[in-house]
């Protein structure tokens, strides 16, 4: 399948149209949607009229965006005017928003066509979509394997060439986990980098938008196209996007970076061994490799299990039956918001939402909520002293590569435990990148994890790219 | 109203108002009061998924400005997120400050000389607004609950006083110049009927200079009537409790206006947690030196500054004529004093005209030309007009505005000249010999004798000042 480069640089020559790349993409959903259970929502019609907008564009010989006439697939936790969006939930069955999420709009601008909305957890708290309400995504790469998650629809999207780039969110690792286990490259931007205006919150403080694509270039791309600040968030970075597609090239030569013994400490040895050859890889195209311990980063699980939990109780109490969604009818609106509570989330949201409730009760906040603040706070210093001394961290992206269904299901820990590489960055609001470097078992992709300080996203892809052409994708 | 057998009342009021913004607190829907239901309203004050709150600039300076004249320091400040589910409130958490509000500490100086320290007055935003329709009329039991979500998100300032009000009075006095402060400042209309003004009170008793006893705030006081009564009540039934051997249970109460009485909402056993934490989709507030300058730059001088220059103004000392004061000031129509004072209008005359006629219709002092109100009372105090007339002209100048004179002749008021004045005083000089020589005796008591008569001749057209002038004049 050809990359949202070549489809844009294509589109704007007039060698292919938007309309020929979008019949591609939805022949591909038919083939294979109702098998992997990718998209919860096919928007035929919207992106039809998107294409033929690019299309008359280029025949006007108006300019394009760069993503002009690119399938793009949208994680269904971002809002899309007039299409449905559940995160795949019950409890939001049946609305449309009536507004888009800033992320569409600058899609749209940059000449992109979204297709539809992609299967995800429920409310993005989940690392293998097995928490839909809709069912599980299946791993386009191994059917009987998870594309992991919570953006598992997104990963699934790319990897079964439905769409060449994808749209998810990561507030534990929701990109870089599904992009490490589906072959992809995925990024976690800075806090604020990305608009989260339309984005339906699982943990404000945590959550941010990026993209899932097949090359680092395309990741730039994107990035690029959906980044700089917008004035509808308040936690938006004030300055405009920054400059992305010009630094993928620019390699490593005279980086400093270091291998983060707590980002491989756990992992499967197939892992480690691609963590390994990543690190040599680097060291040949000319940067140091140092090693590192930051024992901040084993905190880091505990924190984030009561940060993301008590933000999400907060965020998720509007879905009480009263405005939209859901509503299951008693005499009473105490009685009609606890039965639709009840119906409407599934046993992880409910489990979270009970454990964020208590980590903020009153005669609790300090031992578990404050406490989990603090952590935070030791974490981000952490990071900062480590950043004094390197340009970026390397480790793993997951402890392993994509696991069997149900494996984890009945251990709600052991499935906390393969976000344990990506939540560090989460915590700390800066930037990662995940990229395919290597296969492990039974023959599937590994994930090598680039870490770097707020606003270096132009480092770390670079960084990434000169993994991506030594593990031979040149 | 005193306590009886020594006890005292403890009391702290929280007022909330709306801020008169042009805009919501966090969106860009319009604040206005009385649109048709659901018209105001926008993804953010609905509270819909994925929206995002962004802080209104002129809410933080409303907010700033009612802190510089309560005289806080305006603190770097942040904004927390009160959890609790409840139908008019979209997203089941309010906006609001918690433990650092923009502006801390500070007082209040009442008329009467008396100060009440002010805790905090932070930033919240207001919820929507529920109607309970059948049954019980209530949120439970009610046959169906409509929600109006315009109010959702208007900007409101809690202003916290501390604990040292000792008298329902002076809570209404303290409530009034705290009004008075926020009209000037423009924060707000100061419209309690329209519930632009909400408050809470914090009621305990004790015996003089021992510890607070256990205080039960009272809910939602519209009206000052209210604040009062409901304020007199509860320190009453705490003194009845607490002598009869009970004690006060902490609690939340309810004042029902027409039986007279507050009743138990919730206990403290009941409160709420609200799970209060940092609202992480807001960055903290911490405006800098020179936009706290800009705003101070801009305030307006506060009721107490205009009453003592009023005070000042004014030489008789007559307790009516420091009424008349007070009714000026709150009411915001001291400029209208002020320019009769400078045309030469004698201080009496231009505070009872003010205290009493323009008072009586605040919305048309929008129509009433500073001069034109002068004219009325210089033309009064001529003699040219009685005070029944000038009265009359007023209204008219307030209902639909215009000049003066154009107004008395219409309305064919008789110039009283000082010559037919003067002619009709010693034609009743004639008539009346006896009573004229009592007078020019020294008997002050004929001068009512004789502005009795000349206003009968004259149909009541006559100034009784001008009377009395035409007589000293001719003793």
């Amino acid at each position: 399948m050809k990359t949202a480069e070549q489809v844009a640089r294509e589109v704007r020559s007039g060698a292919t149209t938007a309309m020929a790349e979008l019949n591609a993409a939805l022949s591909a959903v038919r083939e294979r949607n109702e098998e992997l259970n990718v998209f919860l929502h096919v928007d035929e019609k919207g992106a039809r009229a998107a294409a033929s907008r690019i299309d008359e564009r280029v025949a006007r010989g108006e300019a394009v965006g760069p993503l002009a006439g690119v399938p793009v697939a949208l994680k269904d936790n971002l809002c899309q005017n007039g299409v449905p969006t559940t995160c795949s939930s019950r409890i939001l069955e049946g609305w449309r928003p009536p507004y888009n999420a800033t992320v569409v709009d600058r899609l749209l601008a940059a000449g992109a066509v979204p297709v539809g909305k992609t299967n995800l957890d429920e409310f993005a708290m989940g690392s293998s979509t097995e928490n839909s309400a809709f069912g599980p995504t299946k791993n386009p790469l191994n059917p009987s394997r998870v594309p992991g998650g919570s953006s598992g629809g997104s990963a699934a999207a790319v990897a079964a060439d439905m769409t060449p780039i994808a749209i998810g969110s990561d507030t534990g690792g929701s990109i870089r986990q599904p992009a490490a286990l589906c072959g992809l490259v995925g990024v976690k931007p800075s806090y604020g980098l990305v608009s989260r205006y339309g984005l339906i919150a699982f943990a404000s403080s945590l959550d941010q938008i990026g993209p899932l694509t097949k090359t680092v270039m395309d990741a730039a791309i994107v990035l690029e196209a959906i980044a700089g600040h917008d004035p509808m968030d308040s936690t938006s970075l004030p300055e405009p996007a920054p400059s992305l597609v010009a630094h993928v090239e620019s390699g490593v030569v005279g980086k400093r970076i270091a291998l983060v013994r707590e980002l491989v400490d756990g992992a499967d040895p197939d892992v480690v061994a691609s963590v390994d050859q990543a690190v040599a890889a680097l060291r040949e195209a000319g940067a140091t490799v140092v090693e590192l311990s930051i024992p901040e980063f084993r905190l880091g699980l505990s924190a984030y299990y009561l940060i993301a939990p008590a933000e999400a109780s907060s965020n998720l109490a509007r879905f009480d039956g009263v405005r939209y969604g859901l509503r299951v009818k008693r005499d009473d609106v105490t009685a009609m918001m606890e039965a639709t509570r009840t119906a409407g989330f599934g046993a992880e949201v409910k489990r979270r939402i009970m454990l964020g409730t208590y980590a903020l009760s009153a005669g609790y906040f300090d031992a578990y909520y404050g406490q989990a603040l603090k952590v935070r706070t030791r974490m981000i210093e952490a990071f900062a002293r480590a950043y004094r001394q390197v340009d970026m961290l390397i480790g793993a992206t997951t402890p392993s590569v994509a696991f069997e269904f149900g494996s984890k299901t009945s251990d709600p820990m052991a499935m906390y435990l393969s976000d344990v590489f990506t939540i560090p960055t989460n915590l700390s609001g800066e930037a990662a990148i995940s990229v395919p470097f290597g296969t492990g078992e039974a023959g599937l992709p590994i994930g090598v994890q680039l870490l770097g300080p707020g606003r270096s996203e132009a480092l770390l892809l670079a960084g990434a790219r000169v993994l991506e052409i030594a593990d031979g994708r040149p | 109203m005193t306590l009886r057998n020594g006890w005292e009342m403890v009391v702290g009021l929280e007022v909330h108002t709306e801020l008169k913004t042009a805009t919501k607190m966090f969106c860009g829907c319009a604040n206005s009061f009385g649109s048709e239901p659901n018209t105001s309203v926008c993804p953010v004050c609905l509270g819909l998924p994925g929206s995002l709150p962004v802080l209104n600039e002129r809410a933080i300076e409303l907010a700033m400005a009612i802190g510089m004249a309560l005289h806080s320091t305006i603190a770097p400040s942040t904004f927390h997120r009160k959890n609790y589910f409840y139908p008019d409130m979209p997203k089941d958490f309010q906006i609001s400050q918690y433990d650092l509000p923009i502006n801390l500490g500070g007082y209040l100086d009442l008329p009467d000389g008396s100060r009440v320290s002010i805790e905090r007055a932070h930033l919240e935003e207001d919820t929507g607004k529920s109607t309970h329709l059948g049954g019980s009329g209530r949120i439970h039991g009610a046959d169906r609950s409509l929600v109006d979500y315009n109010r959702s998100g208007v900007p409101l300032v809690e202003i916290v006083s501390g604990p040292d009000i000792r008298s329902s009075a002076q809570a209404r006095a303290y409530v009034v110049e705290l009004r008075g402060i926020l009209i000037a400042t423009g924060a707000s209309d100061g419209r309690m009927e329209e519930g632009s003004l909400r408050i809470d009170a914090n009621v305990s008793v004790r015996q003089a200079d021992a510890p607070f006893g256990t205080r039960c705030e009272i809910k939602n006081l519209n009206s000052l009537r209210s604040l009062q009564r409901a304020i007199d009540y509860e320190a009453a039934r705490q003194v009845d409790l607490i002598e009869e051997g009970g004690t006060v249970r902490q609690e939340t109460r309810h004042w029902d206006e027409n039986v007279g009485a507050t009743s138990t909402m919730r206990t403290k056993e009941e409160a709420e947690d609200y799970r209060y934490f940092r609202e992480p989709d807001l960055v903290d507030l911490a405006p800098d030196q020179s936009w706290q300058d800009r705003v101070r730059a801009q305030l307006p001088p506060m009721p107490a500054e205009r009453r003592s220059t009023l005070r000042a103004r004014i030489s008789e000392p007559v307790p009516t004529v420091l009424d008349a004061v007070e009714v000026v000031i709150d009411l915001g129509l001291d400029p209208f004093v002020h320019a009769a004072l400078d045309r030469g209008v004698e201080p009496a005359l231009a505070l009872a005209r003010a205290a009493n006629e323009l008072a009586g219709d605040l919305d048309g002092t929008s129509r009433l030309a500073a001069a034109a109100f002068c004219d009325t009372l210089l033309m009064e105090q001529r003699g040219e007009l009685s005070a029944t007339q000038a009265k009359t002209v007023l209204a008219e100048l307030l209902a639909r505005g215009g000049d003066p004179r154009d107004i008395a002749a219409l309305m064919g008021y008789e110039q009283l000249s000082s010559d037919s004045l003067g002619s009709t005083v010693a034609g009743l000089i004639e008539e009346f010999p006896d009573e004229w020589t009592r007078y020019r005796d020294g008997d002050e008591k004929l001068a009512q004798f004789f502005i009795g008569q000349v206003m009968k001749v004259t149909k009541g057209q006559a100034n009784g000042k001008a009377v009395v002038a035409e007589l000293r004049a001719r003793r």
